[in-house]
């Protein structure tokens, strides 16, 4: 017999799968008339993005600096097509401000700037800056025994970036049991592979040795991603480290797996075939 | 805030300075936290930490978490005071500091300690003579470089008082205390005027301030009147007082620090722009040779001699 939580979990799920899709949807939208963009890594992301703003996170978009937040750092800070599609899906800003993508004077810069839009808790675009600022935020959370959590999100190809293991040691040296990482890991980078790169596996036993908690779930499984991210950090004493196995330009047949889609933008027959899948 | 002990014969460390002031400030403000990299000692925080431990994040030799996490603790709410030695807290994590806190534009306060060539024999590794020109690039960031222990302690209060990114460079060359009057009052993009004089204007700040106050004290007993400026802010600089200085007719500027974008280059975009006058820029010409802090300020004219010096021949390019 199912829990009676069960019809109520499978209603959520529904829901953000729905959002996942809509993000989808309105950020290649967005790439495509700005013919800019990351697309590939927003596609990755974009069923992360949308269990933690609507499974997971405890925010009010109306008030969105308030002290008790739950915190989200998107690290990645290029994939601002999903980033924005979701902030303002969740409420911080009318979502007809996503037609202004990278439009000269627009808040919707190609990266995200905190002065400009609400939502946004540090200016990323420099990659390997998320993690250690949200340590910061952590520590500040630990400092006051505040409930609210931090979540950020990297890309894999940024765990090259030295200041990643820097915060990885200081994380763990503090029990930072508030701190989630999410890996979007794609296992692309911009130009090539990561393991054909600078390998990153074997990635979980990386972070076990730099002592965080590791789970693997598949990074598409709104389900799964439910289920570990909004399950109790604490107890362990140990920072959490989501590896969300991902593909780039995840829901569109012609992008999928695919390198070029890092920053390749579409002509108006891909752009039309991807709105023909995108259902 | 009382002026620190001093070290010898009435010179300070300006580093006791800011420990004294921050240990007073955490006290009436719970927001304040120092963030370290392993550089408690260098920083004089041992104070601070045993007063304070919980409120004291040392992230280990990490200068880009370093910056990063002072960052996260202003979004936390936090007014952190991030300390490490300058040459490090700049250049190891100026990514950092451009995008988590300038570009971001959060209330933290970064403290670059034994800047200039305080670490002498060290080398240029460990000289910290281009800071200013790299953070200067940084319009909202304010630089505060204090002359000596008062205006250390001032500097400090100030960077706590203002809500956004600071830089404050401090030495730990020791100084003299600089005579002002009682009622001196210090204001981040304020300049003081030490000693009043016509025939040409002195701005320096940090270290060279007191050297620059000998020189014109040495040119006034020949008769040659000259203007001392403490620009002790960087950013913003005290236009008003460059305008002023400009209508002497002739500008020395004296600093620690290259001769490349620095206090000099700042005022000289300020002067040739406006009201262009005779200049002459005070500094090192890049990387130093060996020697100590002492000795270099001598080999490059960075004492009263040389500032005497270079007044006397920008005084004769007058027009």
């Amino acid at each position: 017999m199912p829990s009676p939580a069960t019809p109520l979990k499978n209603d959520l799920v529904s829901d953000i799968a729905a959002q996942a899709l809509w993000i989808r949807r309105r950020s290649f939208q967005m790439v495509y008339e700005a013919q800019q963009g990351h697309p590939g890594g927003d596609f990755s992301a974009a069923d992360i993005l949308a269990t933690l703003y609507f499974g997971v996170m405890q925010f009010d978009p109306k008030n969105a600096r308030d002290p008790k937040r739950d915190r989200f750092v998107m690290s990645k800070g290029h994939c601002t097509g999903a980033f924005y599609s979701v902030l303002a899906r969740a409420g911080f800003f009318p979502e007809t401000d996503l037609s202004t993508y990278m439009e000269p004077l627009s808040a919707l810069n190609g990266h995200p700037n905190r002065n400009y839009l609400p939502g946004v808790e540090t200016n990323t675009g420099p990659l390997g800056h998320g993690l250690p600022v949200a340590t910061g935020i952590a520590i500040a959370g630990q400092m006051d025994k505040a409930d609210f959590r931090t979540f950020v999100l990297t890309g894999d190809g940024e765990l090259q970036e030295g200041s990643n293991w820097e915060a990885a040691l200081t994380a763990a040296h503090r029990k930072l049991e508030n701190l989630t990482l999410i890996i979007d890991r794609n296992r692309l980078q911009q130009g090539a592979g990561t393991e054909d790169t600078a390998s990153l596996d074997p990635l979980d036993e990386k972070w076990r040795a730099f002592g965080w908690h590791v789970e693997m779930v598949d990074g598409h499984n709104h389900g799964q991603l439910l289920d570990i991210l909004s399950a109790s950090p604490r107890g362990r004493g140990k920072p959490l480290c989501v590896i969300a196995n991902t593909f780039k330009g995840k829901g569109v047949s012609f992008m999928h797996d695919n390198v070029f889609w890092h920053h390749g933008v579409p002509n108006k027959e891909q752009f039309e075939q991807a709105m023909r899948e995108l259902v | 805030m009382s002026a620190a002990a001093p070290s010898k014969s009435g010179f300070f460390d300006c580093r006791d300075s800011f420990a004294t002031t921050i240990e007073a400030l955490a006290e009436s403000d719970p927001r304040i936290v120092t963030v370290v990299s392993d550089s408690v000692g260098s920083s004089k925080l041992a104070g601070f930490r045993k007063k304070f431990p919980e409120r004291m994040v040392n992230v280990g030799i990490a200068e880009q978490t370093l910056v990063a996490v002072g960052a996260g603790l202003a979004n936390g709410g936090k007014v952190p005071f991030v300390s490490a030695a300058s040459c490090f807290i700049t250049g190891r994590a100026l990514e950092q500091v451009k995008a988590d806190i300038a570009y971001s534009n959060v209330n933290v306060k970064l403290i670059g300690q034994s800047s200039g060539v305080a670490y002498g024999e060290l080398g240029p590794t460990h000289h910290s003579i281009e800071d200013l020109a790299w953070l200067r690039l940084f319009n909202n960031m304010k630089l505060i470089v204090p002359a000596d222990p008062w205006q250390t302690a001032e500097a400090i209060k100030a960077a706590a008082a203002h809500d956004g990114p600071v830089f404050v460079r401090v030495s730990r060359m020791a100084v003299p205390a600089l005579e002002r009057p009682e009622d001196a009052v210090f204001e981040i993009g304020k300049s003081e005027t030490l000693v009043q004089g016509n025939d040409a204007t002195i701005i320096a700040n940090g270290t060279m301030v007191h050297r620059a106050v000998a020189a014109a004290k040495a040119l006034a007993s020949d008769g040659i009147s000259v203007r001392v400026v403490n620009m002790a802010t960087v950013n913003p600089l005290d236009e008003a007082a460059i305008a002023a200085a400009a209508d002497t007719g002739a500008i020395v500027t004296v600093e620690e620090h290259s001769v490349r974008g620095g206090l000099g280059g700042a005022i000289a975009e300020v002067v040739s722009t406006t009201s262009p006058v005779p200049m002459r820029i005070l500094g090192f010409p890049g990387f130093v040779p060996t020697g100590s802090a002492e000795w270099l300020f001598d080999h490059f004219g960075l004492n009263e001699a040389g500032i005497v010096d270079a007044v006397r021949l920008t005084i004769a390019r007058k027009k």
